[in-house]
């Protein structure tokens, strides 16, 4: 991995049309993301709205979209983890978050990123990670070889 | 929070926010995987073999104990680094946990359009 990106790919069962409706209409992304959206998705516009996964409903939702290229691209930025609703988050630099779409034989290949984590405060980070209760202990049992294969061709 | 939890918290915010940038480059990467095998090292040691002079080494050391990476211990008339995974070990937690809620999320995504 990198260090400030997260990079994932799914395979999915369905046409390139369907991922697409279920990505950028806002009641469709609501349905899977857990969000009540206020309104429909528009480039350039806040979009706002509120969590309903459980436990997280007095959080508000607020993204900025970026990009929606039917069928190809659907971005947006957003504060990821704005979790304490008494705090400004609205001064860090948000991380970028996209949706690429290909067409495969079996259905649809879909390819997220969220990147720009160099950006967020460590505090946030902290935060964001007692908000998890199961317990990260000893997630990283070494670190040693983490960065050594990132490293292997630096001469130092 | 007690004002000693916040004056903490405060210090370690300023410690700590450019970890990743600090990571971001590849000198200081490679002097964090050298120091990570555990042992302390002098600035000698880490500018023995390298292509960088012991100035540029000093400067990214710095870089590095300024996002509290590595320590400097003093050893008689040298200074010996030495590392501290807890800034990296926080911020892989952070991103793992990001990374897990989006699998969680993509997989509801899929539940969703394949039903």
């Amino acid at each position: 991995m990198t260090n400030d990106r997260i990079e994932k790919r799914i395979e999915l069962n369905a046409p390139v049309s369907r991922v697409w409706r279920a990505l950028t209409d806002y009641r469709e992304f609501g349905e899977w993301f857990r969000v009540k959206l206020d309104g429909p998705f528009v480039p350039g516009e806040v979009s706002r709205g509120h969590i309903t996964y459980p436990g997280y409903e007095h959080l508000k939702w607020e993204a900025v979209v970026l990009k929606m290229e039917p069928e190809r691209l659907f971005s947006f930025t957003w504060h990821p983890y704005a979790i304490d609703p008494n705090k400004d988050y609205s001064n860090e630099t948000p991380t970028l978050v996209e949706f690429r779409l290909e067409k495969t034989a079996t259905g649809t290949l879909l390819l997220l990123t969220e990147s720009g984590f160099d950006k967020i405060p460590s505090d946030r980070r902290l935060e964001a990670f007692r908000m998890n209760d199961g317990g990260w202990t000893e997630q990283m049992k070494n670190i040693e070889n983490h960065v050594a294969q990132k490293t292997s061709s630096q001469g130092v | 929070m007690s004002p000693r939890k916040r004056h903490r918290r405060a210090s370690r915010r300023q410690a700590n926010a450019p970890v990743f940038a600090a990571l971001g480059d590849p000198t200081r990467l490679a002097l964090v995987a050298k120091l990570s095998r555990g042992r302390p090292y002098s600035i000698s040691q880490l500018t023995e073999g390298s292509r960088l002079t012991r100035q540029a080494i000093t400067k990214h050391l710095r870089v590095l104990e300024g996002v509290g990476i590595v320590h400097s211990v003093r050893a008689g008339r040298e200074s010996m680094y030495k590392f501290d995974p807890q800034p990296i070990e926080e911020l892989k937690q952070y991103l793992d946990l990001v990374s897990k809620q989006w699998d969680d999320a993509l997989n509801r995504l899929k539940a969703f359009v394949e039903s």
